[in-house]
């Protein structure tokens, strides 16, 4: 009785929207019109759509770079907040501060940020006499640009990092270096197994997450130049809700719901090769 | 903060610092500094944001750029508030947020609690086909729900943002707090039942009141969450009348020739006040639910 309203919750707005969404993708939904069955046509469409593959290239790419951000430099940060740094309580809630601001607020800011003259990312780079690119406006910077972006939210990566961090027990840093380990080997050897479970953590949320990246694309871009920032979320969004194509939306939400689920399995898979169990020390 | 972190590592065991770190005081002004101008640069996009804000266009658009603003115009806050009466729509995020977090804490908390004490046949294989729910991605479900929102009459309405969340208020919050519920020693129940009390008692006297940090986060959470959410208004909503913050951020990018920046960077500094407050007030909290959701997942 208690689980009810969350059993209930998930019934009403995410199984059966699921199983809906599945017989919408094979169906004509122009949503003005009653809803025509035409089997598997939305999903041959999906393969033959160029920009289909395009965007999901644009969000692989994305994904990519703001994983590798979010997993490895987020590590590096939490191994630096995690020594023994004056102000350390300051220097973390700086840190952690950006990760609660999300959405369009973000958004707006760092296309104001990437202005190629007026931006504060041009003029820092102009500092180290580098000529920064057009950013937002350049077909090859604008991923990057995003990219750049995610780097200043990966506080909530940083936490639960610094979190496992603590948990090694010291006895361990202490053994290696009586051993004879110095600081980059007491890192690789100690400190990456001991986290390797917490890694694997923020690797998959971080993948979930960034394939499910609208929001820059949408305010900041909307998908361009010549859709070079074309998220898949953004193109599903347009297909639902400009074009009015909700049978074709559904086969592309479904899609993105196999091509995460499979990528999920193959990191779990992979993934017990190198995270080391609690269990097994 | 860092207490709490510890409070939630596994097992941390003493540390004994055999020392070690008087000898590394060097090394630990180098770090500090690495660390410091990170820390600068982290905040440098807030300080570029705000002094945008107060700003003529003119000023903003000055090269090379200017870090201190050449005349002061808060004014323009009061311009921004009007060129896109963002006081109304802010009144309108206020009550939408406020109704999915209260939403949120009040349907996880009852839910957490239900699968992490309560003995039933097939309870942990729901909570599974619960959770399952954090992976599944929300553009899948986006459209079946407009369509379904559409034939009962619920678009352009604050129905589809609340009520969901009113339902166990996702499978986040409702791990979330089971995790917090783990860490309540279950004696405590059961010599409840022994002096008679039924399970709402329990659930109220003791169980929340020992939970009362992890519905902290929750609520910080869903406030962000509901806050931030410009999928939900962009998709349900179609007046103005009803539409939130977001959609009127949003609107700065559409609707102009010119960008009026210092404006647009005024208005984002409005909407990211709640959230910044939020966060600095109940920074213990937000950690505390980000590191028991991650540790043991």
């Amino acid at each position: 009785m208690f689980i009810a309203p969350g059993v209930l919750g998930f019934l009403l707005f995410i199984l059966g929207p699921m199983l809906y969404s599945l017989v919408m993708s094979f169906e004509n939904y122009p949503i003005i019109h009653p809803a025509t069955w035409v089997g598997l046509k939305n999903w041959r469409a999906l393969f033959h759509d160029p920009l289909i593959w395009k965007s999901l290239k644009v969000t692989t790419y994305f994904a990519v770079g703001s994983v590798t951000v979010t997993v490895v430099v987020g590590f590096l940060l939490a191994l630096l907040l995690n020594q023994k740094i004056l102000f350390k309580r300051a220097i973390r809630t700086i840190y952690f501060l950006p990760s609660v601001i999300t959405g369009v607020p973000v958004a707006l800011l760092w296309s104001w940020m990437f202005s190629p003259q007026f931006g504060l990312i041009n003029t820092v780079l102009k500092w180290f006499g580098i000529q920064g690119p057009q950013w937002l406006f350049d077909e090859h910077w604008v991923i990057p640009a995003l990219i750049l972006m995610s780097a200043w939210s990966m506080g909530g990566a940083v936490i639960i990092y610094l979190a496992g961090l603590q948990g090694v027990p010291e006895s361990l840093y202490e053994a290696a270096e009586l051993d004879g380990a110095g600081a980059i080997r007491r890192t690789w050897y100690i400190t990456i197994p001991m986290l390797s479970p917490i890694i694997f953590f923020n690797f998959v949320l971080s993948i979930i997450g960034s394939f499910q990246a609208f929001t820059q694309a949408y305010i900041m871009t909307s998908g361009g130049p010549n859709n070079s920032s074309l998220l898949y979320v953004l193109y599903l969004y347009r297909n639902a809700f400009s074009y009015f194509q909700l049978g074709y939306a559904s086969a592309m939400g479904w899609l993105l719901f196999l091509v995460l689920l499979v990528l999920t399995l193959v990191v779990f898979r992979v993934s017990r090769k190198w995270v080391i169990d609690e269990a097994t020390p | 903060m860092t207490t709490v972190v510890d409070k939630s590592a596994p097992v941390a065991p003493p540390r004994q610092r055999l020392n070690k770190h008087r000898e590394w005081t060097a090394s630990r002004v180098v770090v500090s500094i690495v660390a410091i101008v990170g820390a600068v640069a982290f905040l440098l996009p807030l300080w570029f944001m705000f002094r945008t804000s107060v700003m003529s266009l003119n000023d903003a658009f000055y090269v090379p750029i200017r870090w201190i603003p050449n005349r002061w115009i808060w004014s323009n806050y009061s311009e921004a508030v009007k060129f896109v009466s963002l006081g109304h729509y802010y009144v309108n995020s206020v009550i939408v947020a406020t109704l999915v977090t209260i939403g949120a804490v009040v349907s996880s908390s009852i839910t957490a609690y239900g699968f992490s004490m309560l003995r039933a046949p097939g309870r942990d294989g729901l909570f599974l086909m619960v959770i399952t729910g954090l992976m599944i991605p929300a553009v899948v479900t986006m459209v079946p729900t407009y369509v379904i929102y559409r034939q009962i009459g619920w678009l352009n309405t604050w129905l589809p943002l609340t009520v969901p969340s009113w339902f166990g208020g996702g499978a986040f919050s409702i791990f979330l707090l089971r995790q917090f519920y783990r860490t309540i020693p279950r004696e405590l129940r059961e010599a409840a039942l022994v002096d008679g009390a039924n399970e709402f008692r329990i659930y109220r006297q003791i169980i929340v009141p020992l939970a009362l940090p992890g519905h902290a986060a929750v609520a910080i959470f869903a406030f962000l969450w509901s806050w931030n959410d410009l999928f939900g208004p962009l998709i349900y909503l179609n007046s103005q009348s009803k539409q939130t913050l977001p959609i009127a951020l949003a609107a700065f990018v559409n609707t102009q020739s010119v960008t009026q920046w210092q404006w647009m960077m005024a208005a984002t500094l409005l909407a990211m006040l709640p959230c910044v407050v939020v966060f600095l007030a109940a920074q213990k909290y937000f950690i505390r639910g980000i590191v028991l959701s991650g540790l043991k997942g």
